[in-house]
């Protein structure tokens, strides 16, 4: 029963991811062949002068532009659901290579910098909900709430300016070293051009968990089994432990999930202002040189991410409260 | 002389009247400060912060801090524009949605389908769809924050829905449109007035985002954004005052904006804004 209550779940989970994406890449392909964008133009760049008309339009029915765009459309998905997602323009290779190439050393970033801030997020805000109204838990709020305002980029900029201009401790840009074949790179090199990265993008995630730990927190402090603990002599790490860790830690743990929307938003910006080599950097070159291609692959690609994150949290929030599962599972 | 002690009320109002007037302040020297302040000085160039120029002045001579003013000046009208719009979205949709529940379905997978690509990704593809500059970023804010304040509004909507009242209206052979503007928007005018503040900061720090990766405000507008990826060029040779203050002022202004948006929350709905953070 409960099996077959399962596969019943998952299969309407792939149902919904494929309808998902299939909004998702109408959404975008409108989008993206509306833009004035001219991507022969941008193609070409600076020599536009020295193409003739008769090349361009080479160039368009190669790329099939002269097509209308349902046709388009259905050719390019027709090629997806073979597993070819078009040649990049900019990096002139399949745009699935650059992308699982690309995707892995996001990867690397974007998992450590969601362990981190989910740990210090956890911790600061359970240190926050035990201390209610103390100045500790003032100052982490405080914290909290000017770091939810603090543009991403800027920190990255002003962490770049404390530890690789004016310290010198950590290099400046690129996830290697310059005038170094990459696969000569030393691990060691590569962490070195991790760290500022990860950071950047952990401090940026504390903000949203601890608070909803704090509040969690404090939620179940406030309840009838609390009182009766405390009325036993329960006190501090015990009850803590006893009661309240289970309570909220779970519930953490699928807020954090469901927030690789913002997660991949952060590395865009991360990645741009360390410039490193990351999807998300790869999406905002395709999208600033009309690499059509490209872009839609990123688009389908963080779709699955986010989809991944949100369907990890709601299976969670099943496991831990009966009451939901017997909604709708 | 005793302390003077204020209760939660006093202190609300007082939280909303300061953030205002500093807002204020921000907005309308930003508004005032005229085109002479931005021009080139070749006698200033890279000069470090000090009292004529408290926030230094970059590689063309130009205030630094002019520039910041009038780029928060510019990031309030673009957040204006685009929260508005937003909620103005957000309310029609709401509205929909009241009407049946095929609709409500429809409203309810719009917004599951918005929130499924990363915000930023979305954002990258409409101001590409647009082709950047001012339209392409006020379109793109507008059309990517919706969704959130969307669903609080449908969860409100729901409730009144089931309120004995609407029931007899319904009874009585009134029209769901009678009903969506006698009973249902009344009761979200609040939710969505308090629901655009807190758009705001949101709105601004997209904006930035957006127009520091290059696709938003064209690069000869004195917006933050741009002002954050001119000085990345700079940070290497030390000037740090490039970066520093333009994004410590925007910061401030999106923390009162919150905080704004906070506390009117607070005063207005008092028994939601001290249970929430």
């Amino acid at each position: 029963m409960r099996f077959k209550k399962a596969i019943r779940y998952i299969i309407g989970k792939l149902i919904k991811l494929a309808v998902l994406l299939l909004a998702v890449s109408i959404l975008s392909f409108i989008l993206v062949s509306n833009s004035p964008v001219d991507p022969i133009q941008s193609y070409i760049g600076a020599d536009m002068t020295r193409v003739s008309p008769e090349q361009r339009q080479s160039i368009a029915e190669y790329w099939g532009l002269h097509e209308p765009p349902v046709q388009r459309f259905l050719h390019w998905g027709k090629n997806l659901l073979q597993g070819d997602m078009g040649t990049s323009l900019i990096y002139r290779s399949p745009v699935s290579s650059i992308i699982a190439e690309r995707f892995v050393a996001s990867l690397a970033l974007m998992s450590l910098a969601w362990v981190l801030s989910g740990l210090f997020g956890f911790l600061l805000g359970i240190i926050a909900g035990m201390k209610e109204g103390t100045w500790i838990d003032k100052i982490i709020k405080g914290y909290c709430f000017t770091l939810a305002s603090t543009p991403a980029f800027w920190l990255g900029l002003v962490l770049l300016i404390l530890f690789s201009v004016w310290l010198g401790w950590l290099p400046i840009g690129l996830s290697t070293p310059a005038g170094i074949l990459a696969d000569e790179v030393s691990l060691l090199e590569r962490i070195r051009h991790l760290i500022l990265p990860v950071l950047t993008l952990s401090i940026v995630g504390v903000p949203h968990i601890a608070l909803h730990t704090r509040q969690k927190l404090i939620e179940v402090l406030n309840s009838e089994y609390v009182r009766f603990a405390k009325a036993k002599g329960e006190l501090g790490f015990t009850l803590l432990w006893n009661h309240g860790l289970r309570n909220i830690s779970l519930p953490a743990i699928s807020v954090h999930f469901a927030s690789f929307g913002e997660l991949f938003g952060g590395a865009v910006l991360a990645e741009q202002v360390f410039s490193y080599p990351g999807l998300g950097q790869a999406v905002v070159q395709a999208g600033l040189s009309g690499d059509v291609p490209l872009l839609l692959g990123i688009a389908l690609c963080s779709t699955i991410f986010v989809f991944i994150g949100n369907s990890i949290a709601d299976i969670l929030y099943k496991a831990i409260d009966p009451r939901m599962r017997r909604g709708d599972l | 002389m005793g302390r003077i002690t204020w209760n939660l009320r006093q202190r609300t109002l007082g939280m909303i009247i300061f953030s205002l007037l500093l807002l204020l302040g921000m907005i309308v020297t930003g508004i005032v400060i005229g085109d002479d302040k931005l021009a080139i000085n070749p006698d200033a160039m890279n000069q470090e912060p000090s009292l004529d120029h408290l926030f230094g002045t970059d590689w063309l001579g130009r205030d630094m801090l002019a520039r910041t003013l009038k780029g928060l000046a510019l990031s309030f009208f673009v957040g204006l524009l685009a929260a508005s719009s937003s909620a103005m979205i957000a309310l029609t949709f709401t509205l929909i949605a009241s009407w049946n529940r095929a609709l409500d379905r429809i409203v309810t997978w719009l917004i599951d389908l918005f929130l499924s690509v990363p915000h930023l990704v979305l954002l990258l593809l409409i101001s590409f769809a647009i082709g950047g500059g001012f339209k392409g970023v006020v379109i793109g804010l507008a059309l990517t924050h919706w969704p959130s304040l969307t669903r609080i509004l449908r969860a409100e909507m729901l409730q009144v829905k089931t309120a004995h009242y609407v029931h007899l209206s319904k009874q009585l052979g009134k029209t769901p449109i009678w009903i969506a503007r006698r009973h249902i928007l009344p009761h979200l005018l609040p939710q969505l007035f308090i629901g655009f503040l807190l758009l705001f900061p949101h709105a601004i720090l997209h904006e930035a985002a957006i127009s520091f990766l290059g696709f938003g405000l064209p690069a000869e507008q004195p917006s933050i954004g741009i002002i954050l990826s001119e000085s990345m060029r700079y940070l290497s040779t030390g000037k740090w005052w490039l970066a520093v203050f333009p994004g410590l002022s925007l910061l401030l202004m999106v923390l009162l904006f919150d905080t704004l948006g906070q506390h009117i929350r607070k005063w207005v709905d008092p028994f939601h804004g001290q249970k929430g953070v």
